[in-house]
């Protein structure tokens, strides 16, 4: 599996992470050869072998579905970049 | 003063040999004339210390008091500490102050300790050389043109520099274990589900487990008393008694059998660091434990699976943070999109990016079966390997890490070098199983960990082997020249 520069923007993309223009052929590079580690994997039999999504096997337990946690907006607020009347505040989305 | 144990300190505070104000006192004047050259420290709670320990001398004096009262100590900076920055060692959270505690700073708290600071580490724990910190790589204390390995680096290096006498730390793939090998000191990884995660900021949340670090065996005891509860707010901590981990330290080793796995001594293991773990295993046969050859067939899969499940679930993770509700948010964004993608762009750095975009890659349509699935299969051949030796043997003993701590750079922008640090400590984390360091030897003045690993919720009994250890030999008493 090769990678190109054209994938590593592509994933860019979907993580919504802007690429530094000067480091990324050195990102895909670095990442070309963290595929080729974990392409170790292809060579393991894993025929029948359940996959494992939690190391004790556990299942997610429930709880009552009653009101637990007291309105907080104040001190969440308090630490956003932008908010205004109680709501967060971003660059306008529709025109 | 600062040569004292938190078994020492506590004994002294309830002796009345000295206040919790003059022990704190004495710990932070330390930080503030040593730690400019270790970097140890991302934030220092000097004031707020100094405020419970004087509240902790005042509840000593009117009666009876909680074990920690008083007893000074350190939290790694992923722990949410309510109105003390918390940065996760990223420039992304450079501005966050949480308005909560995690589960594990609230139960210290309840056992009356008090906070010196908060510790270095490498950017949302991903890295095993704390260079990736953006607040700059901690400096070893036994050798400080050398990492102190990570990512609870800064942890690992306050204890062994005798800045504070222990420290909360988080291990994902070795990230406890690594730097307590390289910075000579004990530190601990609970069965995952011991340590509650509410309120550690989330790296890998299958892999993720908080546990102490400190300088002896009988202090890890002390903290993981502290730290392991069930917590319904953490929806993977496990509903399961917790025993007094102290009260098992003194038990004799004879008739344990201690699996030596074949895998964990090959290829790649320095030969000092090789001596040092032998010796430390015949040690133990004096102590009356028994030596079995094991093999752990699938180790070889364990850094690949670690490197697709770990990303995965970094980058899903790591989505929340987006600029708009808290953390760092980029100038003048143009629209929606900007933000984002600036934003996360700028705050986030070299090492957390490549692992965002590797799990990206991991996750993306027409690839999950090949990677993911494919990992949580090898997952599970790793883990079997495990259940099928401790059939055999009670616990499991090789190396922490391949070598002594290495020099900062030594492994460039390879990250695969890098990876490759943490060859004997990931395949813990993907069974989910507890794994320990404890010090055993010095290369070239350096230390070496010899690696404990133990079935499903056995940490007394790893404790207890550590501390008998460490009744029998000296080198958890041995400091970084000019420190003790």
């Amino acid at each position: 599996m090769t990678i190109e520069r054209a994938d590593i923007e592509k994933l860019a993309e979907l993580a919504r992470i802007e690429l530094n223009e000067a480091t990324i052929a050195e990102t895909t590079r670095s990442i070309a050869d963290v595929l080729a580690l974990v392409d170790q994997l292809q060579a393991a039999d894993t025929e029948g072998v359940e996959p494992m999504a939690h190391p004790t096997d556990a299942v997610q337990r429930l709880r009552p579905d009653v009101v637990t946690e007291t309105n907080q907006r104040e001190a969440f607020q308090a630490i956003a970049p932008a908010t205004e009347a109680g709501l967060y505040l971003v660059p306008k989305v529709i025109e | 003063m600062h040569n004292k144990t938190l078994a020492d300190i506590i004994a002294g505070l309830n002796r009345g040999d000295f206040s919790s104000v003059e022990i704190t006192r004495h710990f932070l004047d330390r930080i503030q004339q040593l730690d400019g050259q270790y970097n140890s420290f991302i934030t220092v709670t000097a004031e707020a210390a100094l405020a419970s320990a004087a509240a902790a001398d005042q509840q000593r004096a009117n009666g009876s008091v909680p074990l920690f009262c008083g007893v000074p100590m350190a939290h790694k900076d992923i722990f949410c500490t309510n109105g003390v920055r918390t940065s996760c060692g990223s420039k992304m959270l450079d501005n966050f102050v949480p308005p909560y505690d995690a589960t594990v700073v609230e139960n210290f708290a309840n056992a009356g300790a008090v906070i010196l600071g908060k510790t270095n580490m490498d950017e949302f724990a991903m890295g095993s050389s704390n260079e990736t910190s953006y607040y700059g790589p901690v400096k070893n204390p036994w050798d400080t043109n050398c990492v102190p390995g990570g990512s609870s680096g800064g942890s690992a290096a306050a204890i062994a520099a005798r800045l504070t006498p222990a420290a909360t730390a988080t291990d994902t793939g070795g990230s406890i274990r690594q730097p307590a090998a390289l910075c000579g000191i004990t530190g601990l990884k609970p069965t995952y589900g011991r340590v509650s995660r509410w309120g550690m900021i989330a790296f890998a949340s299958s892999l993720d487990q908080g546990g102490p670090m400190a300088r002896t065996a009988e202090d890890c005891a002390l903290m993981l008393n502290v730290m392991a509860s069930f917590d319904g707010k953490d929806s993977t901590s496990i509903d399961r008694p917790v025993p007094d981990y102290s009260n098992y330290l003194n038990q004799p080793l004879s008739g344990l059998k201690i699996g030596i796995p074949k895998e964990y001594f090959g290829e790649g293991l320095n030969p000092g660091t090789e001596q040092a773990v032998r010796d430390a295993l015949a040690e133990y046969e004096k102590l009356g434990a028994t030596l079995v050859e094991i093999s752990l067939p699938h180790s070889n899969l364990a850094v690949p699976a670690y490197y697709v499940i770990a990303p995965a679930e970094a980058s899903a993770n790591l989505s929340r943070f987006d600029g708009v509700r808290y953390g760092y948010r980029c100038e003048n964004p143009k629209d929606l999109r900007d933000l984002y993608m600036r934003t996360r762009g700028e705050g986030f750095g070299e090492e957390v990016k490549r692992r965002i975009l590797v799990g990206a890659y991991c996750l993306s349509a027409g690839y999950y079966d090949a990677y993911y699935r494919k990992a949580q299969q090898a997952r599970r051949l790793i883990k079997q390997d495990f259940v099928d030796a401790f059939q055999q043997v009670d616990v499991i003993m090789g190396p922490t890490s391949p070598s002594p701590a290495f020099g900062f750079g030594a492994k460039g922008n390879d990250p695969v070098a890098m990876y490759l640090e943490d060859i004997y400590t990931i395949a813990t984390n993907l069974a989910g199983l507890p794994g320990m360091s404890v010090p055993c030897g010095l290369v070239d003045n350096k230390p070496v960990g010899l690696q404990i690993i133990g079935d499903y919720f056995d940490e007394a009994l790893m404790l207890n082997m550590a501390h008998q250890f460490q009744q029998a030999t000296d080198w958890h008493q041995r400091a970084p020249e000019g420190l003790a």
